[in-house]
């Protein structure tokens, strides 16, 4: 992984907040500990003396990761073949500018004496699959590559060094080729157990809330992050999933139960937040029984965090992968994204299926 | 948003408030019977897993225990509905009290026939059968504990019914920009009680197992009030002139998990209600 971006703990007020005690019958040291508390969670002013940028800390020292972040890119998570994990200045605006264009030529005035589209429409996103005909309207995967370090980035991944997943185990490729002799049992649409994850409303398409937490490439690739002394909670906006992760240790789940997110602690490596998590639900976009994820949030900037991913699972990959990811500060709020409550489309996939059944059987008669 | 948290004009507002909160604290405090735990900057601290007990989550209303929620017409007296039959004893509603002050809900009379129309078709119309998200005030005594998550600069809830959740915000967005089942809210402290006040609601949740509802006008305000280390008292008035005479309020405990390495479970619920909503649009072989 890259290196770690570490600053220097704030001199004034860390250690005070961490050892002191709130008695409200003091009304004296209340009033001290209000007036450095208030200190505590407003750098701000600190930034405006000093003309640098000083990280904000917490009450009880660390870090604070908290606020609104997005981590939507046109950086994909693989690095194409032969290219370098660095971008030049031309290829970043080959790349920023070929997005722009695209949505400033689909968002143009339609040709009034344009025939009609074929059944089935013209739009070459329309696959036969989890995704159908979304257009620029829905679509947001970003505007700008990741930069890490100043570097503009070819691949999220970063190890191995060719940016690429590496190849499954032996083991892993049996997993697949039973899990899909099982799958191929059924028609794509016959039941809702074969559709994707993300199309029931489980979880993200792509691995949001992860983890790993990776943009979509779609939409909605956004988080809020609440630190306390004892947890730190990240909602990723898809699928109104909060992750709470436990900093410290203690008993982890037994192995049989996986919940979505698996099952994650966490603790402090200097500035930087350490997050393991194991237990991942075996429908999960990255998984498998004996995966370990190792996530390192740093807080880079006022406007960024850093994102580094380490997946460990040797009965899947032939060697440990992972990566940086950019999560920038998010100008907005997150939306409720009620996807089970509205979500017609499960139904109606199914009932068309049956339909067009119904019509075939009708013609063979 | 957020470019208000990062300016130094802000901060400054903050040292001013934070002085004039702290100074209000302690008279506060000494009227509390027991000590209470306490963030760094004086507010009381509600950091924890909370769950409700009792029956409200059946009806909110006192109620005398019936054989199911929803009842048919049978040759004698009303018997519980084929749905609710294989359920049994487990398919009866408990006793409650009731945390309607007051005792009722002051319903208009069209939407007491609404309640009525709901309670009769239970099965099919309760949202949390199918697994929506709860709704404000439900998400507060659904039988699922919750945990909050209180920093100095933001107020998070996470419920395990349906992985409900609702980011409080300490400083108000302007009007809900799209209406949401969990609703949009907005916190503030009024001394040791942090008051929220949740609107931009759809309106199609309903407040519990009986019917109860409300439209998507209604304003919810809750006050959560620790009384000692383990118990909130949490009050919740509702207002919507299209559906109720006048605003009322329901007030219940919320109980502290205090178990070592307590930890609120996932229940997403929507893997577990694709038989009841899609099991009829199978491939029959």
């Amino acid at each position: 992984m890259g290196s770690t971006v570490r600053y220097p703990r704030k001199s004034v007020g860390s250690e005070g907040g961490r050892k002191m005690i709130v008695r409200h019958s003091a009304l004296f040291l209340v009033l001290c500990l209000g007036i450095a508390a208030e200190a505590l969670v407003a750098p701000a002013s600190a930034q405006a003396q000093s003309g640098q940028w000083v990280v904000r800390r917490t009450a009880d020292g660390h870090p604070d990761l908290q606020g609104n972040w997005s981590n939507a890119t046109l950086t994909p998570l693989q690095r194409p073949r032969g290219q370098a994990l660095v971008l030049s200045a031309e290829e970043v605006a080959r790349i920023e500018q070929g997005r722009e264009s695209v949505v400033i030529e689909r968002a143009g005035a339609s040709d009034p004496d344009r025939e009609a589209p074929p059944a089935g429409g013209t739009n070459p996103i329309c696959i036969d699959g989890a995704m159908t005909c979304y257009n620029d309207v829905f679509i947001d995967p970003g505007t700008r590559v990741a930069i890490v370090n100043g570097e503009p980035r070819s691949s999220l991944v970063t190890m191995p060094a060719n940016g690429r997943v590496p190849p499954l185990t032996a083991e892993a490729r049996q997993r697949r080729e039973e899990s899909q002799e099982f799958n191929g049992q059924f028609g794509l649409y016959d039941h809702p157990e074969v559709r994707p994850v993300a199309e029931r409303c489980f979880v993200s398409f792509g691995s949001n809330a992860g983890p790993p937490m990776l943009p979509n490439g779609w939409y909605n690739n956004n988080y809020t992050i609440v630190q306390t002394a004892g947890h730190v909670l990240i909602m990723a906006e898809m699928v109104h999933d909060a992750r709470i992760i436990r900093i410290g240790d203690g008993p982890r789940l037994p192995s049989h139960m996986r919940p979505w997110l698996g099952d994650s602690w966490g603790h402090w490596e200097g500035d930087v937040l350490v997050v393991e998590t194991t237990n991942l639900h075996p429908l999960q976009s990255y998984t498998s029984k004996s995966m370990k994820v190792i996530e390192r949030f740093s807080r880079v900037a006022e406007d960024a965090l850093l994102y580094e991913f380490t997946i460990d699972d040797p009965t899947t990959y032939t060697e440990p992968w992972g990566g940086q990811v950019p999560m920038n500060a998010l100008e907005d709020e997150l939306y409720e994204y009620a996807c089970h409550e509205g979500n017609y489309a499960l139904s109606n996939i199914l009932q068309g299926a049956r339909y067009e059944e119904r019509v075939d059987a009708q013609d063979l008669n | 948003m957020s470019s208000a948290v990062r300016s130094p004009k802000y901060a400054v507002g903050r040292v001013v408030l934070g002085l004039l909160a702290v100074a209000l604290v302690p008279a506060y405090a000494q009227a509390q019977s027991m000590d209470i735990p306490r963030t760094v900057s004086g507010r009381p601290d509600l950091n924890g897993i909370w769950q409700a007990l009792g029956n409200a989550h059946w009806d909110i209303e006192p109620h005398q225990a019936r054989a199911a929620l929803q009842m048919v017409p049978g040759p004698v007296v009303p018997v519980p509905s084929q749905e609710v039959v294989a359920f049994g004893a487990l398919g009866a509603v408990p006793p409650g009290m009731g945390i309607v002050e007051g005792g009722e809900i002051p319903y208009l009379p069209a939407a007491r026939a609404i309640r009525e129309a709901n309670r009769e078709n239970w099965v099919t119309l309760d949202p949390a059968i199918k697994c929506y998200l709860p709704g404000v005030p439900r998400a507060t005594y659904m039988p699922f504990p919750f945990q909050i998550f209180q920093s100095e600069r933001a107020f998070f809830i996470t419920y395990e019914f349906a992985g409900a959740d609702r980011n409080i915000y300490l400083e108000d967005p302007g009007p809900p920009q799209v209406d949401s089942w969990m609703g949009q809210s907005v916190g503030h402290w009024e001394g040791d009680t942090f008051v929220v006040e949740a609107r931009g609601f759809t309106g199609q949740a309903w407040i519990d197992r009986s019917g109860n509802h409300a439209s998507y006008q209604l304003r919810v305000t809750e006050r959560y009030t620790m009384t000692s280390p383990y118990h909130i008292a949490y009050e919740a008035t509702m207002e919507d002139p299209g559906t109720f005479s006048r605003p009322w309020t329901i007030s219940l405990t919320l109980y502290k998990n205090v178990e070592d390495n307590a930890r609120i479970g996932v229940f997403k619920c929507v893997e577990f209600v694709e038989e009841l909503l899609y099991g009829q649009y199978r491939k029959i072989p």
